[in-house]
């Protein structure tokens, strides 16, 4: 049964996963998504549907635990912030190496080193270029309302078992600790049945399943690398997800995912109020990134301006996607600062109309 | 003998005594000649044969020279990053719990880079069984020093010999694993001579047992050579590692059903 609830954005993500039909969850406490955890061991999911929960030793254990449980053909998840998935970084290479699904929850906070408690968007760079060592890339969702935290987890085990690859939904502090309304899902089943690739245990009728992400002969990694990036492509073809707000005649464009396109939401009522034609492209995957329609728009407008909350990360990614058809500019807020709509709407007058 | 006598000519079935197990692959080993790697997983085939569990059974490679063990067992194997084995198996086991699961672990790997994870998946008392291979230094990467380098030995990165003042004390991983609740049964074998071979035999066995008793952990090290590492020829390094070796990791059973095993 669809159910209505007032949550956190972390323990929408905990009830969507138990939801989703998801057999294992392995994390490790930090803040600001510690909620994730606590509320999956309060919830006893293990009565609910049987799926497994623990509390691992560190980021590293738990991710390598997912690792374990993906390559059995499970649905598996694992949530941390910004420090905690520096941590899990090895083991992610080592997933998108072996071709495995996995779900993975970054509700960052401001960096760098310990920095602060308070959100931000500066793993922007981590979460799209791959993060760990080699030629890899995760997919990942930005989610900007407690609604689409619980909606994510169960698109990005799609996502993930569909392309055999680790998803990322990238959030930050203040969607997980923001209460808001949210429609549930209707419990899902626990697979019964896994992919022929999984490691459930040789039987007589099949040869045995490998997962490892090795090859020492330099010709197959280099074909095995072809093949990854054969993969991402058909992701940028198939799987741009974005939002327009107002664009149809805007003049300047903003361009901002999560908490921030939520704010900008916000710019672009009170620029239009002042007379600038504002509009708002909220990138929902940003990998695959929405070049596609961000070139479109740039050939109508006369300046994009994109807000992170960070120095500017994913402004580059905007000026590789409009290839200088127009002026590119970035404002932007750090240490778990949240700009206002008021900054943003002066920002992009003082970068514009002077 | 004639000229043509072939092995067929020779081994006949009257006069067949052992057999390589089917639960080996028949790919040829990557193992230096007369390192104890071979064995100890010829001795794991064969205890997954003789229990009829090839079906049931998961295993977990290191990194270091076993990383390539899933091209010599004939079962659904992975490979986990350096160090990481034992959280990986506590992951497959706590969601197929019918399942027999061991790692297969270096010195380097288990002692080193993972060590917290194999305290902890000790700690947890997780259903599985280690192996521990312990030839007191880095094979894979040439014969570097490990944790469990002896205190005077010598290694690529030790090269006068380990000084414990500047490089720490070597650690004996498995007497410390003992200790923990979670630990069943913890022993310590070798693989160098025929009556070694049948003991470490029967630990691997027991280890797996022991996995239907669901009553915690197992983890069965084996003191072995690295003969390349070593800089010795096969029969030098057993006879180097019988003297050296043995006296500081001493072979035989640490803890036996959950208690450690009083020593006179
Ligand atoms: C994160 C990481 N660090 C270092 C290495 C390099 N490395 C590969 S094998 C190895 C040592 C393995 O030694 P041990 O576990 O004792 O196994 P052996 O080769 O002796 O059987 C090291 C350091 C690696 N692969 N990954
Ligand atoms: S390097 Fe040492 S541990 Fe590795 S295979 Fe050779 S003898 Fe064995």
């Amino acid at each position: 049964m669809k159910e209505l609830k007032l949550m956190k954005g972390n323990e929408a993500i905990a009830e969507a996963a138990i939801r989703a039909g998801a057999d294992a969850y392995f994390g490790y406490p930090i803040t600001p998504q510690s909620e994730i955890l606590e509320y999956l061991m309060a919830e006893k999911p293990h009565e609910r549907t049987g799926m497994v929960v623990l509390q691992a030793e560190s980021e590293v254990a738990a991710i390598n635990m997912v690792y374990g449980g993906a390559a059995c053909g499970r649905k598996v998840l694992t949530s941390s912030s910004s420090p905690g998935i520096s941590l899990k970084q090895e083991g992610l290479s080592y997933i998108a190496g072996s071709e495995l699904p996995c779900v993975v929850v970054n509700v960052v906070r401001g960096g760098p080193g310990l920095g602060t408690i308070q959100p931000a968007q500066s793993d922007y760079f981590q979460a799209v270029k791959g993060g760990g060592h080699g030629d890899y890339r995760l997919i990942v969702l930005a989610p900007q309302s407690v609604q689409e935290m619980a909606d994510f987890v169960d698109l990005g085990f799609e996502l993930a078992f569909k392309y055999r690859n680790p998803v990322m939904i990238l959030t930050d502090g203040a969607l997980g600790q923001m209460m808001e309304k949210v429609w549930l899902q209707e419990q899902k089943p626990r697979m019964k049945t896994f992919p022929e690739w999984a490691t459930t245990g040789k039987t007589p009728d099949r040869e045995r399943n490998v997962i490892t992400s090795l090859d020492l002969d330099s010709a197959e990694q280099e074909k095995f690398n072809l093949k990854l990036q054969e993969k991402y492509r058909k992701l940028e073809a198939e799987e741009v997800r974005f939002e327009h707000t107002e664009t149809e005649d805007a003049e300047y464009l903003l361009v901002a995912y999560g908490t921030s396109a939520r704010i900008c939401q916000k710019s672009v009522r009170l620029a239009r109020e002042k007379g600038i034609k504002a509009g708002l492209l909220r990138p929902v995957t940003l990998f695959p990134f929405p070049k596609k329609p961000l070139m479109e728009l740039a050939g109508k407008v006369k300046g994009i301006l994109t807000v992170e909350m960070s120095t500017g990360q994913m402004v580059e990614d905007v000026r590789l996607a409009v290839e200088c058809k127009v002026q590119v500019e970035h404002y932007g807020r750090m240490g778990g600062i949240i700009p206002t709509p008021e900054e943003i709407v002066d920002a992009l007058g003082n970068n514009f109309l002077k | 003998m004639a000229e043509n006598t072939g092995i067929k000519d020779i081994v006949k079935d009257e006069n067949l005594v052992y057999q390589k197990t089917s639960v080996l692959t028949d790919n040829v080993m990557h193992y230096c000649p007369g390192c104890g790697h071979g064995t100890a997983h010829r001795l794991i085939a064969e205890v997954i044969e003789d229990m009829d569990i090839q079906s049931d059974t998961l295993g977990v490679t290191p990194v270091g020279c076993a990383v390539l063990m899933y091209n010599y067992l004939d079962i659904d194997m992975q490979e986990a990053a350096h160090g990481r084995a034992p959280a990986v198996a506590t992951a497959i086991k706590r969601l197929m719990p019918d399942k027999y699961v061991f790692t297969y672990q270096g010195d380097g790997d288990l002692a080193a880079i993972g060590t917290a994870e194999t305290i902890h998946a000790c700690n947890r008392g997780e259903n599985i069984a280690i192996f521990f291979i312990n030839n007191g230094i880095y094979g894979m990467t040439g014969g570097q020093m490990a944790p469990t380098t002896l205190s005077g030995m010598k290694s690529s990165t030790s090269p006068y010999g380990r000084d414990v003042q500047m490089m720490g004390n070597p650690m004996k991983m498995t007497e410390l694993v003992a200790q923990l609740p979670g630990t069943w049964y913890v022993t310590r074998q070798t693989v160098h001579t025929p009556a070694s071979v049948r003991k470490a035999k029967k630990a691997i066995r027991q280890a797996f047992e022991n996995q239907k008793l669901k009553k915690g952990l197992s983890l069965v090290e084996i003191v072995s050579n690295c003969n390349s590492g070593w800089k010795m020829s096969p029969v030098e390094a057993n006879k180097w590692m019988a003297e050296n070796m043995f006296p500081f990791y001493p072979p035989g059973d640490i803890k036996l059903e959950g208690k450690l095993v009083v020593k006179e």
